[in-house]
């Protein structure tokens, strides 16, 4: 995949040559002002619905493995 | 039978209204039609099982196919990829819930290159879809499902997502309509994230009134989606029949020698027939559109990178096995749930991000943005659309492109551009050629981009112009089935040579 990877960005490397000192960067296409909402509470997900789905649910949360490596 | 299947969807409600049709029965059809699938397009349909939150009472509008890439609650909802095996949404995107609450029965979720990534369908982890036209060719993608549904008479119309082309390319591989609207037309709330400011939802279908129909349903601001806007006015049915007074711009820089002698043959008469229905024609330079597969290939990648960061085996989705700590958990969660294609964007996404790189790749790309979109603000002030061929070739072979990366994202020259400037661009058949390496003929799309928010006009102008090309192929049901390359391509490990 290094080959690949190197291949890619060689042909992206060609907008380094560009002159594009003075241009303003584009995140969002659209013009939005802030969007905001009456700040008013609204439902969310059940949390048992939102557990159903992961892999290891345990006592009303997510359980993982240890963060501390063991033995 | 065979002949309600024919009709376009306008037509068919026409018949619907009319009473010369049921709604029951045209939908029954279409499940029928669904069930027999030798193209590998469906991922999951009703009679899989799952479908009790999505399951309508009465049909009032046609049934509807839609991309893997929308949640859709309680039913299997993958994205193609290995790492959203066994998820079920507890929620539905909100296209999907607009179809839903338009009448419409979901006739199942369609395959799709892993995460939306890749212009063949080869990179799903599911198989790849087959072309209906030559089943040994791929439909495009990333939305192929979608267009080989639509193309080869398992759905009357279908939704996908376009970031790069994955509406357009696919569309024009597979010979129909497939519309990218406006960035913001439609809400991206539900659909399964890649890059976020250029992903869009829109419609592949049959013909351009099918796509307006369709857009009209789907559009709209959605509070779920803080960037959605909609359109102006839903889109009412085009009706326009010649091009008098519209200008068409070609790019002056057009990569022509990119493109298949066949494709670009295709491409001049459609021209001709623009100006024989009072269109006039000028070149237009682009200077920028060239640095765009450069663009989109930092933009894209870096996105997704940050988007994918979500799939760490804990909240949905798959999670592997292992004895270790977190870190070791998450690592081969991600190892094993990724397929190399997602791995290959997530590297250089996180590489183009990395400190010390940023300003170099990102903040150029992003300016690069900024120049293309404004080719694109110049062009508009002079002309109506600005036309090219949609894809530079025609459906290429299963295999022919997975082992270069490179040659696979050049198929969204001509697409990638639209996207970064956030303008609708629609793709439209406009003949048959010969594929390079000789062959059967095979459909050729042709795209036509219009500015920001002006589906309306845009729409009007391809419908003029499909009356006049006239193209109303269908692909023979015939040639090879998905069994019997089963095993060869199966594993989804293509995209662009392995690991």
């Amino acid at each position: 995949m290094a080959g690949e990877l190197s291949g890619i960005l060689e042909h992206v490397d060609r907008i380094a040559e560009l002159d594009l000192d003075d241009v303003e960067p584009t995140s969002h296409v659209v013009e939005l002002e802030n969007v905001l909402r009456e700040d008013e509470p609204h439902r969310s997900l059940d949390r048992d619905v939102a557990l159903a789905q992961a892999p290891d649910p345990a006592g009303g949360a997510f359980r993982v493995p240890s963060p501390q490596a063991e033995g | 039978m065979a002949e309600m299947l024919d009709l376009t969807v306008v037509q068919a409600h026409e018949a619907i209204a009319a009473g010369e049709l049921s709604a029951v029965e045209y939908a029954e059809a279409w499940t029928r039609a669904a069930s027999d699938d030798e193209l590998n397009a469906y991922l999951w349909r009703p009679m899989d099982g799952d479908s009790g939150a999505i399951a309508i009472e009465q049909p009032r509008t046609a049934p509807v196919a839609v991309k893997d890439i929308f949640c859709t609650e309680g039913v299997p909802t993958t994205a193609g990829s290995r790492i959203l095996e066994g998820y079920r949404p507890p929620y539905t995107a909100t296209a999907v819930r607009k179809l839903i609450e338009a009448g419409a029965p979901i006739l199942g979720k369609l395959n799709m290159d892993e995460f939306a990534m890749g212009s063949s369908n080869e990179n799903s982890a599911f198989g790849p879809v087959l072309n209906p036209w030559d089943r040994g060719r791929v439909p495009g993608g990333s939305s192929g499902g979608s267009a080989a549904a639509v193309a080869g008479g398992l759905a009357p119309w279908a939704i996908g997502t376009d970031t790069g082309g994955s509406i357009r390319q696919p569309a024009s591989l597979c010979g129909i309509v497939g519309l990218k609207p406006t960035y913001g037309a439609i809400s991206r709330y539900g659909m399964i994230a890649f890059a976020s400011s250029l992903d869009q939802c829109g419609p592949l279908t049959r013909d351009v009134a099918d796509a307006a129909l369709l857009l009209s349903i789907l559009q709209g601001a959605d509070p779920c989606d803080s960037t959605s806007v909609g359109l102006p006015e839903a889109p009412h049915p085009p009706d326009r029949e010649d091009l008098k007074g519209l200008r068409f711009a070609v790019p002056a820089d057009l990569a022509r020698d990119a493109i298949e002698s066949g494709v670009r043959e295709v491409f001049e008469a459609t021209l001709a027939t623009i100006e024989r229905l009072g269109g006039e024609i000028a070149e237009v330079p682009l200077p920028h559109a060239e640095h765009g597969i450069s663009a989109y290939y930092v933009i894209a990648p870096a996105e997704a990178s940050s988007n994918l960061a979500r799939y760490d085996g804990v909240r949905y989705g798959m999670r592997a096995e292992t004895s270790g700590d977190v870190i070791e958990m998450y690592e081969a969660t991600r190892a094993a749930g990724f397929g190399p294609e997602v791995k290959r964007r997530i590297m250089l996404g996180t590489y183009a991000l990395s400190s010390g790189y940023y300003d170099a790749y990102y903040g150029q790309a992003q300016k690069v943005r900024t120049k293309i979109a404004g080719d694109f603000a110049a062009a508009f002030g002079d002309f109506d659309f600005v036309v090219t061929p949609t894809s530079p070739s025609v459906a290429f072979g299963l295999g022919e492109k997975t082992s270069d990366p490179l040659a696979m994202y050049l198929n969204d020259f001509f697409t990638v551009p639209m996207s970064l400037a956030g303008i609708p661009a629609i793709s439209i058949p406009a003949g048959f050629a010969e594929p390079g390496g000789g062959g059967p003929q095979l459909p050729v799309g042709f795209q036509i981009a219009a500015p920001a928010f002006g589906e309306q006009k845009l729409l009007d102008a391809a419908h003029a112009l499909e009356q006049a090309i006239g193209f109303d192929a269908r692909p023979r049901c015939s040639g090879a089935t998905y069994a019997s390359i089963d095993g060869k391509n199966r594993t989804g490990s293509g995209g662009g040579g392995d690991e």
